[in-house]
């Protein structure tokens, strides 16, 4: 109940608009506190000490809009909740003032125009007291403290392993690389000894070889890297000899 | 498993120490039927020792309590030592939540499951940033839609919401009608 109170605090019948605006910020608050046009509504009804079976309804409805009209003299953007809730007012304020028949006819078919508002206002009121109780109870609630948080697996960012497990990962990762070794291999293609091998093959089987066509076999820049060297090894280690018999021809090598 | 059966059977004091340790390190509040297939115990027999466990608790006087909170049982501080308890945590209460949003959460879990037009028919206002807070905080889940026009989505309280409310159940909530507050008319 406290809470409610506190609410009161702002009380416009006694503070003129010019009294607010001077406080503008803190008034602007109080103001915002009414969760809606119910509350504010409820707040005017017990304001007035009205009874709520029996609403002064052309009274509360002017303090309704005079509250409205100071809302927006105070760049408070009223929301259109309120402001249905005011044509609604109006609309049970003027069917009140429509001539009532007989007193006779009242018990049995007269309904109170302002029957369904009460209805909404009790139901409103209800459910505001127990948000007053969820309040309370979170309010208890945030003195209640758990335990701080255990370390688990899920909240432990280090690893939590045995060296058998690291062991394991390691030898993945060793067969991750020998795979990758095995690739390379294959791109490489030839070795120098390979490359030495097939030029001797072809040499010592037909005693003379056109180097230069030799070299045009060679499909990358490895293998012809590889197949000069082979010339020139070849001609350094074996009885082999580089010839050309005419200016600017072919070279050839030559078993002896 | 012929281990389990030759098993010396446990003494209730035992138990009791078991089901102290587990409501200690579980991370939610612990419910009867997660500590009946841990212990391999009946039901009863758990009801029975933790209930001892509480009074335990309750004749020591000391700094925790058991509580039963969202179907189950949780340790925690006793409320009359918050105010140290804060100063060595050196943390605030957490930002309450608004007017608007507690006025929400009440017909959510009073009215469960519920729609945003239905909530608007009580509060008279809308609740759309409301609801959205309140999602945000995981308090409320959404509950499927209603077989009505616009198939609106339904709304309903969580387990977060037991939990921060310090509520067993939803049974546990005082019923609404006795708030209606007649101090208002007469």
């Amino acid at each position: 109940m406290e809470q409610q109170t506190e609410q009161l605090i702002f009380d416009f019948y006694t503070e003129k608009p010019h009294i607010v605006r001077n406080a503008h910020e803190e008034i602007k608050l109080e103001l915002g506190k009414f969760a809606g046009p119910l509350d504010l509504l409820l707040y005017l009804i017990k304001q007035e000490q009205a009874n709520i079976f029996d609403i002064p309804i052309a009274r509360i409805t002017d303090e309704y809009l005079k509250y409205i009209r100071l809302m927006k003299s105070l760049d408070i953007s009223v929301a259109g909740d309120f402001l249905v809730m005011a044509a609604t007012l109006i609309e049970v304020k003027s069917r009140m003032l429509l001539p009532r028949e007989s007193l006779a006819e009242i018990d049995e078919e007269f309904e109170d125009p302002r029957r369904e508002l009460v209805d909404r206002l009790l139901e409103y009121e209800k459910f505001k007291n127990a948000a007053q109780m969820l309040y309370e109870r979170s309010t208890v609630e945030q003195a209640v403290f758990m335990r701080g948080e255990i370390e688990s697996d899920e909240n432990n960012l280090e690893v939590s392993t045995t060296v058998f497990d690291l062991l394991g990962v390691f030898q993945k990762i060793l067969a991750r690389h020998k795979e990758e070794i095995q690739l390379e291999i294959e791109r490489e293609e030839m070795s120098l000894a390979e490359m030495l091998k097939t030029l001797k093959k072809r040499l010592f089987s037909a005693k003379e070889l056109n180097v230069l066509k030799f070299f045009q076999e060679m499909n990358s820049r490895r293998e012809l890297v590889l197949a000069f060297i082979a010339v020139l090894e070849i001609v350094r280690t074996e009885s082999v000899k580089l010839l050309q018999e005419e200016i600017f021809g072919d070279i050839i090598l030559r078993k002896q | 498993m012929n281990q389990e059966t030759e098993k010396q059977p446990r003494s209730i004091s035992e138990l009791i120490a078991i089901i102290e340790a587990l409501i200690f390190v579980a991370d939610e509040p612990l419910t009867e039927k997660i500590l009946a297939d841990v212990l391999e115990e009946d039901k009863e027999t758990i009801q029975i020792a933790v209930e001892e466990l509480i009074n335990e608790y309750k004749q020591r006087e000391g700094g925790l309590q058991i509580r039963e909170i969202a179907g189950g049982w949780q340790i925690s501080t006793r409320t009359e030592f918050h105010e140290d308890i804060r100063k060595f945590l050196r943390t605030r209460p957490s930002a309450k939540l608004s007017i608007a949003a507690l006025e929400t959460l009440a017909v959510i879990a009073y009215k469960q499951p519920v729609t945003v037009p239905e909530i608007l028919e009580i509060r008279g206002v809308q609740s759309a940033s409301a609801i959205k807070t309140l999602l945000d905080k995981r308090l409320i889940v959404a509950r499927g839609r209603k077989e009505a026009v616009g198939r609106p989505m339904q709304y309903g309280t969580s387990k977060d919401f037991l939990i921060q409310f310090g509520l067993k159940d939803l049974s546990e909530l005082p019923n609404v009608e006795d708030f209606e507050d007649l101090t208002v008319g007469i």
